[in-house]
């Protein structure tokens, strides 16, 4: 069984104060596996449920059908709840509401002291997972006085503080200005590559979700497409149609593709692009 | 602008006082206070007197802000001194002029409580300004951990105010933010009578609602993912621990104390 | 005539503490009536301090912000009207609703404004329907509804005050891309039938290609410059040197001119980029085409 194993997962979020209560269908019967170590990002419009399948993966939501397990403990079980959180942390969306303390370090100790972790392993955990998002040189400050990305780092360090095997992140950069997007991604691909970290990224900037392994893209609450990053970006009408964004330079390719030049569809890359169409223009405007 | 305003009015430093454990910063401070209730006539409040100003000058802390606290409490000084020294009759009079009496022993009242009052304020605002809100409300949650055999719920009280703590300077910027959105608006919120200002107020407070409960959803969500459920088998990174300085202090004030007592009974 | 002006314009925050902070430094503006503006430039390069001053919002430390002519601050009885002539949406601007129903919320600056009913009435219907809100839904309590409604409902807020200027801070932060072209493509329509100025930061280069005819770069409290899009965007390699990014498509360009080819370097939407290439690509066919002959 894969890591994160997802089977016929619905659920519904009931609207108690309409009369009769409304029940909203977000999540209907979805499959997915992810294995330890992948880097998979996960791609649909505001309301598709990808944030509701994000919670989903940490205990935070239970199907109410289906089933989901993560290394193996079932989400549905109440003993299983601690170690599944440890196992897979969650980064939200607002920097400012994850963060818990009132001094940076503190804040990174939250988890391993709910987790009764010993106060000298606390403080080695703390101080290692500071360095690893590039925190550490701030750790005596108040969070309020950060940039946006490096409170989300913060965040992040909170979270490996645990020593998770997986980290879903919900749209982590939405609310960042373009420096700290970049600075959230590089910490995110570098956990991934260098630290092993499975990664689940929410996002709707493609041009993070071209740097993951996988692209998982839900609409109307199911699985759309699940591929490598360039089988999915091709599909420019059907990312279109679902509301989504492709990459300039992959549009830029489809375009030339359809009009029947020598040019492949499934550019995701800029060096792609250039190379792509260096070799398409070099004898004419040169010469 | 209101982003300025400093919450907590902790001076961060390094002095002996600032050092001291807040834990028993807090305990040495509530025998302070003991002392100066002790202190039965001039001299041991003299003592008393010597003891706040050499602890502040200690602290580090710039003098102008023994005067500011007590600035915030100058009404309360005034009103005790005119009281006492207009209503106390007893003793010799020193000056009178028509129904003004004002007596020695009313003169000796007023100075004795304006200087305790005085000293209290100094004394207490010193723990204040040398510990962080954040030491203050763990020692506090320590201190108090006894009572959480009688079902007192301590560690909940002081996770409130450490959160607290963290979102007030958080919903400041923010109220600064939507008071901006809404006079881009045209609300006034400058003129008019107190009421009409006050009404003023609805466009800033409700998203200043909305928005303060829906950073407590979002944060208990985080809280949650990050394994919190209360305080049951929480350890903490940083554990307090009594120093020797912790010693010192103690011995500097009940030195003090026992000066205060030996010149109430013995002198 | 400029309806926007300001004269060595210039704001410190905290002057006179430790905290002092020069958050615009001597800036000198002409904004023509009817532009469609965006403002770019790195967090804390004083852009958003900038557009404060155009609606009396802060007062200039030293200099002055004229708007259609007339100096601000000089009386300042006369603010209140300013802030009518110029709109500003601020970023998430969802966040500051608070009426009851949408229909209020809208009329709030309009009713501000001390317009009758009917006018007030009517403004609000026609802003909601600029904006795509739709009759049921201004019946309805703002907090009912979706992300991307919320916002339109706080935009319209600002355009019922029909301003002769509008300014909108990040307005398409935090949506998805379809609110995003939503929102952008209201605010587009907005210009295109009020001829209205509009000014529009944001962080993302592709929105500020596609949209807007002018650009005005904030680097380090500075004025960088102020020029037509194409001009701006020529400088591709000094605004990545200020940590602010080029269109993708413009970056693709520049390479491939830097690798000999001899192409235009003022491509910065794919619109643009397509037909450049169907007609680069359309000569080689010619050229190969007198080869073989």
């Amino acid at each position: 069984m894969s890591y994160i194993h997802i089977r016929g997962l619905e659920f519904s979020y009931i609207n108690e104060a309409e009369e009769p209560p409304v029940k909203n269908t977000v999540l209907k019967g979805i499959d997915l596996d992810i294995e330890k170590g992948e880097f998979v990002a996960v791609l649909g419009h505001n309301g598709s449920g990808k944030s509701t399948l994000a919670k989903c993966i940490n205990a935070i939501n239970t199907p109410e059908k289906g089933e989901v397990t993560v290394d193996g403990l079932d989400t549905i079980r109440e003993e299983n709840l601690l170690p599944i959180r440890k196992r897979v942390g969650m980064v939200f969306q607002n920097p400012d509401n994850q963060i818990v303390a009132t001094i940076v370090e503190e804040d990174v100790a939250f988890a391993l002291e709910n987790l009764g972790v010993e106060p000298k392993e606390i403080r080695r955990r703390v101080d290692e997972a500071l360095k690893t998002v590039g925190m550490y040189e701030y750790r005596m400050h108040a969070p309020h006085k950060l940039s946006g990305g490096q409170k989300q780092r913060v965040a992040i360090a909170g979270i490996i503080a645990m020593e998770p095997d997986c980290i879903v992140l919900d749209e982590p950069t939405a609310m960042l200005d373009p420096k700290g997007r970049s600075e959230v991604m590089k910490t995110i691909k570098m956990l991934n590559r260098e630290k092993g970290v499975t990664i689940v990224l929410i996002t709707h900037y493609m041009e993070e979700a071209a740097q993951a392994d996988r692209v998982v893209v839900i609409d109307g609450g199911e699985k759309i497409m699940d591929s490598v990053p360039k089988k999915v970006f091709s599909q420019v009408d059907v990312m279109r149609n679902l509301g989504l964004d492709v990459p300039q330079v992959t549009e830029i390719a489809d375009f030339l593709n359809k009009q029947g030049y020598d040019i492949s569809g499934e550019i995701i890359t800029e060096d792609e692009c250039v190379q792509a169409l260096y070799g398409l223009l070099k004898d004419t405007a040169a010469g | 602008m209101i982003k300025d305003i400093t919450i907590g009015q902790f001076f961060p430093g390094n002095s002996p006082v600032h050092r001291l454990d807040a834990r028993a910063k807090i305990l040495l401070t509530i025998v302070f206070i003991v002392m100066l209730f002790t202190a039965g006539d001039m001299r041991g409040l003299g003592v008393c007197a010597v003891f706040t100003l050499l602890t502040f000058l200690i602290s580090r802390i710039p003098l102008k802000m023994m005067f500011k606290g007590l600035r915030t409490i100058l009404v309360i000084i005034i009103i005790t001194s005119v009281l006492n020294l207009f209503f106390i009759h007893t003793g010799e009079p020193i000056f009178e002029w028509k129904f003004i009496k004002i007596t020695d022993k009313g003169l000796q009242t007023a100075v004795f409580m304006v200087v305790r009052i005085a000293c209290l304020i100094i004394g207490t605002s010193l723990l204040t300004y040398t510990t962080s809100p954040i030491d203050l409300t763990d020692a506090i949650e320590r201190l108090l951990s006894p009572l959480k055999k009688i079902k007192v719920p301590v560690h909940e009280l002081a996770m409130m105010m450490t959160i607290a703590l963290r979102f007030i300077p958080t919903l400041i910027e923010e109220t600064d933010k939507i008071m901006s959105a809404q006079k881009a608006r045209g609300a006034d919120m400058e003129t008019g009578s107190f009421i009409k200002r006050a009404k003023a107020l609805i466009p800033v407070l409700i998203p200043l609602f909305v928005s303060s409960f829906r950073h407590a959803e979002e944060l208990a969500l985080a809280m949650e993912c990050r394994c919190y459920h209360g305080g049951e088998g929480r350890t903490r990174m940083k554990q307090l621990k009594m120093k020797l300085i912790d010693l010192w202090g103690t011995v500097y004030v009940f030195t003090f104390f026992a000066g205060v007592i030996v010149l109430n009974h013995f002198i | 005539m400029a309806i926007i002006k300001t004269e060595n314009l210039t704001y410190i925050y905290g002057d006179g503490t430790p905290f002092r902070k020069v958050a615009v430094d001597d800036v000198n503006l002409e904004i023509d009536e009817g532009e469609m503006v965006g403002i770019i430039g790195h967090t804390g390069s004083g852009k958003s301090t900038l557009i404060q001053h155009f609606n009396g919002l802060l007062k200039p430390t030293s200099g002055s912000v004229l708007i259609d002519g007339e100096r601000l601050w000089d009386d300042k009885s006369k603010l209140r009207p300013v802030r009518f002539k110029v709109g500003l949406v601020f970023q998430y601007p969802e966040y500051q609703l608070f009426e009851e129903t949408c229909y209020k919320d809208i009329g709030f600056g309009p009713k501000n404004m001390g317009l009758d009913n009917a006018e007030v009435d009517r403004r609000i219907k026609e802003t909601a329907k600029m904006v795509g809100i739709t009759a049921d839904m201004l019946d309805k309590s703002p907090f009912e509804l979706s992300g991307g409604q919320k916002r339109r409902v706080a935009i319209a807020g600002v355009m019922a005050m029909e301003p002769k200027v509008l300014i909108l801070d990040e307005p398409a932060s935090g949506l998805d891309p379809k609110g995003r072209d939503q929102i952008l493509g209201l605010i587009k329509e907005y210009h295109r039938e009020k001829k209205n100025t509009v000014l529009l930061v944001s962080h993302s280069m592709e929105d500020i290609a596609k949209n807007v005819s002018k650009i005005l770069v904030m680097n380090k409290a500075k004025l960088y410059c102020y020029d037509d899009t194409r001009t701006v965007f020529h400088r591709a390699a000094q605004l990545e040197e200020m940590g602010l990014a080029v269109p993708q498509i413009t970056r693709v360009f520049n390479r491939l001119k830097a690798m000999g080819l001899d192409i235009g370097d003022d491509v910065y939407t794919t619109k643009y980029a397509k037909e450049l290439l169907l007609k680069l690509l359309a000569e080689k066919k010619f050229n190969r085409g007198i080869e073989t002959d």
